[in-house]
């Protein structure tokens, strides 16, 4: 080296970041490089208005409106309040809905040269879509923290008891982080943030809406009622059910419903997961 | 040419983009370390291309590029530990403040919590950004938001930094700022290579300069150089009429040993000891009766290099490469 001057701000060769590890000090860095993103995307989610109504506003309005407007006119069954049948639609609607964000913040990132810079950087490269998921899957537990809130404020009794209620989050948050790889694919493939929305919400309306979410399949026509109880929404939303409310939903054992429902999240980040990696790699090259 | 000395080195790089763009078609430089080296060329040069290879955020298809001899492909993991890049599109990150954009790129940089916390502060300062520092960067104006850029790429201090048109689109005072700041961090040993359009930006900073085109080196050696084939200054002579300044090229050619032209009424003389020339100029046209409407001596732009290279302007072709 020719210079060693260090003192000054911009300074030269005695450079202060370490050098690269090797083996488990590798594996922290990047553990350590996908909390700095996680952190970054959630100081990020709370200064993005359109942001939070989207995860706090928006479920809560569902939450009043299928309760008190449309609920009164909707037959949940002979031995179920509608709220309690309710609940485990407006779960997975509220995490689904929600991961348009994370596909319009991905596209945001990557147009506005922010991922180039991230990639001229020594982090982790699994950091970026590591960081972001994790992220969502944080704003996705308030979003069903606060669904529960709001659900008991308007009149969900927890009808099997607190630990399968909790067992049924789990199953939904599990169903979200694996969707988010989904959103994050679609993300990295539009060609700006608007696309990003205009291609999930198409996918996402009709497994949202065509399933158990807000009404009984009972009274759907026979082929939409068996595409609404085994498209993987409504198996998710059918074992959630299962699971908060017991044997009144009428579902059968819960322990069914979950394995299908566990098959479907599993089966989903073996495909999503390399799609989006595999995307992301090429994305900027 | 490797030799200890070099800090980047560029060795026959090609990128094509789709079928046909071709970026690059074989650029090669080498950058002395603790220098500023200028790749001087129009919009879609490949400029940005070439900062891109040598930066590891692209592969090259053919070529090589390296950084303090560590190859940009087979090693870019340790090259990226050795740069700071600031781009053209001041790459910070909205919804954060100035100091989480620099806290978080230390992070992500492996520095501990205290080296961050203490550069980040110095680096605001130096920036003059300690004022707003804590506002989210949607209230920044452009030349804060540059100025947040390159302090970003400076927070590991990198012995190498690559800034892509650093100045483009900045106020005239932000500029001057900016270009104090570079000279600082050479001084301080930092190797850097700068991309820019403005003929004046790689004469105040680089030691050295590449003039690219269409992928292409088309010259490279020192700002003096480059000005000595070209002439040291312009004279532009305007007159009346078209008859006029075919008569005042007549008249004035022989007052330089470079090239004169003529463009309508407008006669540009490149030429290396200015004010005396003008003398002259203005003696002979007086002599034979000719008033000029115009008349001035000038610093000579890019466009007059691209003129002496290449006998077309800058803006006769665009190319689009990214």
């Amino acid at each position: 080296m020719t210079v060693t001057t260090t003192t000054v701000a911009g300074a030269a060769p005695a450079a202060a970041r370490p050098p690269l590890p090797a083996g488990l000090a590798r594996l922290r860095w990047a553990v350590v490089d996908t909390a700095t993103i996680t952190k970054r995307n959630l100081i990020a989610l709370r200064r993005m208005p359109e942001a939070l109504f989207f995860s706090t506003l928006q479920p809560i309005m569902f939450v009043l409106l299928f309760r008190y407007v449309f609920g009164g006119a909707i037959n949940a069954g002979p031995h179920l309040s509608y709220i309690d049948y309710l609940m485990a639609g407006i779960f997975v609607q509220s995490v689904a809905f929600g991961g348009i964000g994370s596909a319009v913040g991905l596209s945001e990132d990557l147009h506005k040269g922010l991922i180039e810079r991230f990639r001229a950087l020594p982090m982790a490269r699994s950091a970026v879509l590591a960081g972001r998921t994790t992220a969502d899957l944080t704003r996705n537990v308030f979003v069903v923290l606060l669904m529960t809130a709001v659900g008991a404020l308007v009149g969900f009794d927890f009808p099997n008891g607190a630990l399968p209620f909790i067992a049924s989050a789990l199953l939904v948050l599990g169903l979200s982080y694996a969707l988010l790889w989904g959103f994050a694919f679609v993300g990295l493939v539009a060609s700006n943030s608007e696309t990003a929305q205009v291609i999930a919400f198409p996918i996402l309306f009709p497994l949202i809406f065509a399933s158990p979410a807000f009404v009984r399949p009972t009274s759907m026509p026979g082929w939409l009622r068996d595409f609404a109880n085994h498209q993987p929404l409504g198996v998710v939303i059918n074992a959630t059910r299962a699971l908060q409310v017991g044997p009144r939903a009428g579902l059968g054992s819960a322990g069914g419903l979950v394995l299908e429902s566990l098959a479907w999240i599993v089966g989903f980040l073996v495909v999503l997961v390399p799609l989006a990696v595999w995307r992301y790699r090429r994305s900027t090259g | 040419m490797t030799t200890t000395d070099t800090a980047i080195e560029a060795h026959d790089l090609h990128k094509t983009f789709g079928a046909t763009v071709r970026a690059l078609d074989g650029v090669s430089f080498a950058v002395e370390r603790g220098t500023v080296f200028g790749l001087l060329g129009p919009n879609g040069a490949g400029k940005t291309t070439a900062v891109r290879i040598l930066t590891t955020i692209l592969d090259p298809d053919a070529g090589r590029g390296s950084v303090l001899g560590h190859d940009v492909v087979a090693e870019a993991d340790t090259v990226r530990t050795l740069i700071g890049l600031a781009g053209q599109y001041a790459a910070v990150d909205e919804n954060l403040t100035g100091r989480e954009n620099l806290a978080m790129v230390g992070r992500l940089n492996h520095l501990t919590r205290p080296v961050v916390r203490a550069r980040t502060t110095e680096l605001l300062e130096r920036f003059a950004l300690a004022d707003a520092g804590d506002r989210p960067l949607k209230t920044y104006s452009g030349g804060m938001r540059r100025r947040l850029d390159v302090a970003a790429a400076l927070v590991a201090r990198p012995p190498v930094l690559f800034l892509d048109e650093p100045t483009t689109g900045l106020d005239p005072q932000s500029r001057i700022d900016l270009w104090a700041m570079i000279e600082d961090l050479v001084r301080e040993g930092t190797t850097v290579l700068l991309t820019t359009q403005y003929l004046e930006e790689a004469d105040r900073l680089a030691r050295r300069v590449a003039v690219v085109d269409h992928g292409h080196v088309i010259a490279e050696g020192t700002p003096a150089q480059l000005k000595a084939d070209l002439g040291a200054t312009v004279l532009d002579v305007g007159l009346h009429d078209e008859a006029g300044a075919a008569r005042a090229l007549e008249l004035l050619g022989p007052l330089t040993a470079k090239t004169p032209s003529r463009t309508g009424t407008m006669v540009e003389l490149p030429v290396d000891d200015g004010a005396k020339v003008a003398m002259e100029a203005l003696r002979l046209l007086d002599q034979h009766g000719l008033v000029p409407t115009t008349f001035r001596l000038r610093e000579p732009s890019l466009d007059d290099v691209f003129l002496v290279l290449t006998g077309r302007t800058t803006d006769d072709e665009e190319r689009g490469a990214p």
